[in-house]
């Protein structure tokens, strides 16, 4: 039973909710103790509370791993509160732990004096032992610089699901439930957003749906009624500043997949999306083959070349060809990458870049394959490289993909990462009416045509597709000639060809935004330029120095190639250039390289994401010299 | 009165285009292409209409040659880049050509998934049994002991049956034919091309330079005869000089044995009847190797299923039944959202 400290003498006062700005948080257990799903009902009860949010679900490498070990532990983070948010969180205010395995996890992450919440009931020798645990945490005092909130929650589980009649591995998985709704009581949620869910998710398993709204209830309650050791007595979070309109919460993957959606029908297209199931971005394929009735085709490969040719070949009949992959599957579909630009033909290539090389780690997050993108083929082959920084920004650049690719004949590039197409976000919801159309034009007049005749001003070659009378064309991987298109292994007019299709993408910059500054002034001391995923925590660290009265600026880049026009100019502006960066310094090298510029590199490469306080601690570093 | 012009009948000529051809003098392949520039207008095929795509070798200049549409894509992709094409546009008459080196070593995966898939296309492999344009190296069909410039001494390794292994894959067509044979590969690529699903063909296609001969065990005029079978549907596994060869099912065995009718009291009633529908046949008789069987020319399998294609057309129209006109402002609404007032 819970062991619950004597209540004390003078509650009125003491037990009054403590009002907190923002709170992080870390639901961690094993695989199959379903804390992403906590997490992401937590997520939504959040969001319904007018607070500002991000979350990281943190994955083990193992689909099912052996229950109680370390390398099976299953995390969820989520940050939210009555400010600006924008990262998942640096050190945690409290942790969940429904095991030993899970508390050895995440300790670490957790702040002194921060709250632990276990189930001690977990805590038996076996597991201890399978954590690696030499004497029990709870009981050889090397918790004490946390507050600890030890209850058997499965005891308690059991209890509140007994009459449901359920076996006692079924019961005990009601304890995130449980746990769920302590959680709830203690961050004052509504918990009706998960009965609701429930009752949807077991339509047809009523029994279980009540089993497990009993245990969220019982959780709940036991917050409002028994006494929580270590004083705590829950806490509130005042209402964010939120500009109005309709919110939903939205994950990278889920956004990307609507972006492209909503790519195809501005240019008039239909979408032929092509993958090989790789982590972390098969979820792309999961959101968009349940989109058929938007005319999405999808067609999973029998490995990653079949994929992008697929694609490709799609892209030739006059679909919209896209396929996906994280790094080393990108790396397999390099030929074929080279093929449609040499064909000039249109092709998304999404990378939910993962932590490398080779296999590397899966479910862990890097932004290191930026070369691979720009520079990563045989020979001269510039194609457009852009990268989301946000999972709703997912949304945005999945369209800027492709409108660059159907407008340019060209295949674009889009970098993500597997943080951004987990984690999840409040999204204001746009108007898909207020975006601007690019109606694809297929050529159909025979008139003069052959197939790399040029637009004048985008250097494009016409798009004819077969199916199309009079336009019967042949290409290929070989090189054409400037002025017929047939095959030519003539000196110049290679020469001819490759600046052609240099000048064709360098030409893009016009056709793109002026790089603006996100944070800070357009001159200053230091500017902290990023890319990706790094967008949140280089926010807020500039943000924090820029309230101590530091000339420092951030600057985010989108369009990583070609890059913007007048990126060069504005680098100029500052006495340093500090590149926070997932990798050993790949954006920096770039700058360095197009721009002489003299770009540090802050890197990180642990499979985790920045902490505010690192980019914070790095800047100050510099600044002070 | 409104006088209707009669549609051009399209020739041979307006399939060729105005490139030079650059195979090896006395190569196969111009025979391949003469027939397939025949077949075309035999099945009334519109130029615009018609795609063909290949991947990398001898036989992928292939396209260049057809005044269709036409795409030389990469090594061995041939069969993936047909199948984006379909999927976009199933419509399109998609011939993919490839080689032995092209579709069994390096595309030997996606030969394997386009078959299994059974995606509307005709898949046409030139087996020449060697590499040509990369210079005569052995190939994945060819014979052990093949002597070429990266095996001195012999190839040690077994080549693969081409047609067993289409048959393996789950191909739901399966047809030989040779390149010398001018009024037979037309005939084989009509049916290639009426068939739904993957047609998977084989053509034994003699390279000039780098193996010369190397099927005239069985294609020479003075041999062919007595070493190939042309299989019939319907009709009796018969082939020789004088018609009086045939096969028949060894008694007491799972396997074919070539008998003569008029010796040991065989009859023209003791020899199989060539069922194209019959996958046990089709894979014996794609196993018959000179010079102690013949070897089986023509459809040796045929048995339409429903096609890739109409698989996705099937849940695309489900899909399209609940299809809220594309709205993506409903897409993007989808499942819980909240609204927050100013």
């Amino acid at each position: 039973m819970p062991r619950v400290t004597a209540l004390k003498e003078d509650p009125p006062e003491s037990l009054q909710r403590q009002e907190l700005g923002s709170a992080v948080v870390r639901f961690a257990g094993d695989s199959g103790d379903g804390m992403q799903f906590i997490g992401s009902q937590f997520t939504q009860s959040t969001a319904l509370c007018s607070n500002d949010l991000a979350t990281f679900p943190d994955f083990p490498a193992e689909i099912r791993a052996p229950a109680g070990t370390t390398f099976g532990v299953s995390a969820f983070q989520i940050n939210f509160g009555a400010t600006v948010i924008k990262t998942s969180g640096d050190d945690c205010d409290m942790v969940v732990a429904m095991n030993p395995a899970a508390l050895k996890v995440v300790l670490p992450e957790l702040k002194l004096a921060g709250l632990i919440l276990v189930d001690s009931g977990t805590f038996t020798e076996r597991n201890l032992h399978k954590a690696h645990y030499d004497t029990n945490p709870l009981e050889d005092g090397s918790l004490t610089p946390y507050r600890l909130i030890e209850l058997d929650i499965s005891a308690m589980t059991l209890e509140a699901v007994k009459e449901f009649g359920l076996g006692k591995k079924e019961a005990l998985r009601c304890k995130n439930m449980w746990t769920l709704g302590l959680v709830y009581w203690m961050y004052d949620r509504d918990r009706q957003v998960t009965i609701d869910w429930l009752n949807v998710k077991f339509t047809n398993l009523p029994d279980l749906a009540a089993a497990n709204i009993a245990a969220l209830k019982a959780g709940h309650a036991f917050g409002e009624t028994a006494e929580i050791p270590d004083g705590v007595h829950g806490f509130s979070i005042g209402k964010a500043d939120i500009a109005p309109g309709e919110y939903r919460t939205v994950t990278g993957a889920e956004a990307l997949s609507w972006g492209l959606v909503a790519g195809a029908k501005l240019a008039g297209l239909k979408m032929t999306f092509c993958s090989y199931p790789i982590t972390p971005a098969s979820s792309l394929l999961h959101t968009l083959c349940n989109l058929m009735d938007y005319d999405v085709v999808t067609f999973q490969a029998e490995d990653e070349i079949a994929a992008v040719c697929t694609a490709i070949g799609a892209s030739y009949a006059g679909s919209l060809g896209i396929t996906s992959s994280s790094g080393p599957g990108i790396a397999l579909k390099a030929e074929a990458i080279g093929l449609a630009i040499s064909a000039e033909l249109p092709l998304i290539v999404v990378n939910s870049q993962r932590a490398g090389p080779s296999t590397g780690m899966p479910t862990k997050t890097e932004q290191s394959d930026l070369h691979q993108a720009v520079f990563g083929r045989n020979a001269d082959s510039p194609l457009v490289v852009v990268a989301s920084r946000s999972p709703s920004d997912c949304f945005d650049v999945a369209i800027e993909a492709v409108r660059l690719s159907v407008k340019y004949m060209t295949p674009a590039i889009l970098l993500t990462d597997g943080y951004i197409g987990n984690a999840a976000e409040p999204w204001l919801i746009p108007d898909f009416e207020s975006f601007e159309s690019f109606p694809v034009e297929f050529r159909t007049n025979p008139e003069g045509y052959q197939p790399f005749l040029r637009d004048e001003k985008t250097l494009a070659r016409p798009w004819a597709t077969p199916g199309t009378p009079g336009l019967e064309h042949r290409i290929g991987g070989l090189e054409k000639d400037f002025d017929t298109g047939h095959i030519s292994y003539d000196s110049a007019n290679h020469q001819r060809m490759t600046e052609i299709r240099v000048a064709k993408i360098n030409g893009i910059a016009n056709d793109i935004p002026l790089q603006t500054v996100e944070e800070g002034d357009d001159k200053g001391e230091m500017a902290v330029v990023g890319w990706g995923s790094t967008f949140g925590p280089i926010n807020r660290a500039v943000n924090a120095l820029r309230d101590e009265g530091g000339k420092v600026s951030h600057i985010h880049i989108r369009h990583i190639w070609p890059l913007p026009k007048n990126l060069g100019d504005l680098l100029e502006g500052f006495d340093q250039v500090l590149v926070p960066e997932l990798n050993k310094g790949q954006l920096s090298t770039v700058l360095r390289s197009q721009y002489l510029t003299d770009a540090q590199t802050l890197s990180k490469v642990s499979g985790q994401p920045f902490k505010i306080s690192e980019i914070e601690a790095a800047i100050r570093d510099r600044l002070e010299k | 009165m409104n006088v209707v012009t009669p549609l051009k009948k399209l020739t041979p000529a307006d399939f060729a285009t105005d490139q030079e051809v650059r195979w090896c003098p006395g190569c196969g392949d111009y025979a391949i292409l003469k027939a397939m520039q025949r077949t075309l207008v035999d099945i009334g095929a519109t130029k615009e209409n018609t795609v063909f795509i290949s991947g990398i070798g001898c036989a992928a200049r292939f396209p260049y040659y057809m005044a269709t549409y036409g795409f030389h894509t990469i090594h061995g992709r041939a069969p993936s880049v047909g199948t984006g094409i379909k999927l976009a546009n199933p419509d399109l008459d998609v011939w993919v050509i490839t080689g032995d080196g092209d579709a069994l070593s390096i595309g030997g995966n996606h030969l394997l998934h386009v078959l299994r898939r059974n995606v509307n296309l005709q898949v046409l492999l030139f087996n020449n049994e060697i590499y040509g344009l990369t210079k005569g190296q052995y190939s994945p069909t060819s014979r052990a002991g093949t002597r070429s410039p990266s095996t001195p001494l012999g190839s040690i390794e077994n080549p693969v049956s081409a047609a067993a292994l289409a048959l393996g894959a789950g191909a739901r067509f399966v047809a030989r034919s040779v390149d010398t044979m001018q009024k037979h590969l037309p005939v084989i690529f009509k049916r290639a091309h009426d068939h739904n699903g993957t047609s998977f063909v084989e053509i034994f296609q003699n390279c000039i330079v780098y193996n010369d001969e190397v099927f005239a065990e069985f294609t020479a005029k003075n041999v062919a005869d007595d070493a190939e079978i042309i299989l019939e549907h319907g009709q009796p596994l018969i082939f020789g000089k004088q018609k009086n060869r045939g096969l028949r099912v060894r008694s007491g065995f799972i396997e074919l044995e070539a008998v003569t009718i008029g010796e040991d009291g065989m009859t023209e009633e003791d020899i199989l009847i060539h069922d194209e529908t019959n996958r046990a046949l089709a894979g014996m008789l794609a196993l018959l190797e000179p010079p102690s069987m013949p070897v089986a020319i023509g459809v040796l399998y045929c048995d339409p299923g429903s096609s890739y294609e109409d698989g996705v057309k099937d849940h695309m129209d489900e899909a399209l039944k609940h299809s809220s006109g594309h709205d993506i402002n409903a897409l993007l609404r989808r499942g819980h959202t909240w609204t927050i007032t100013g």
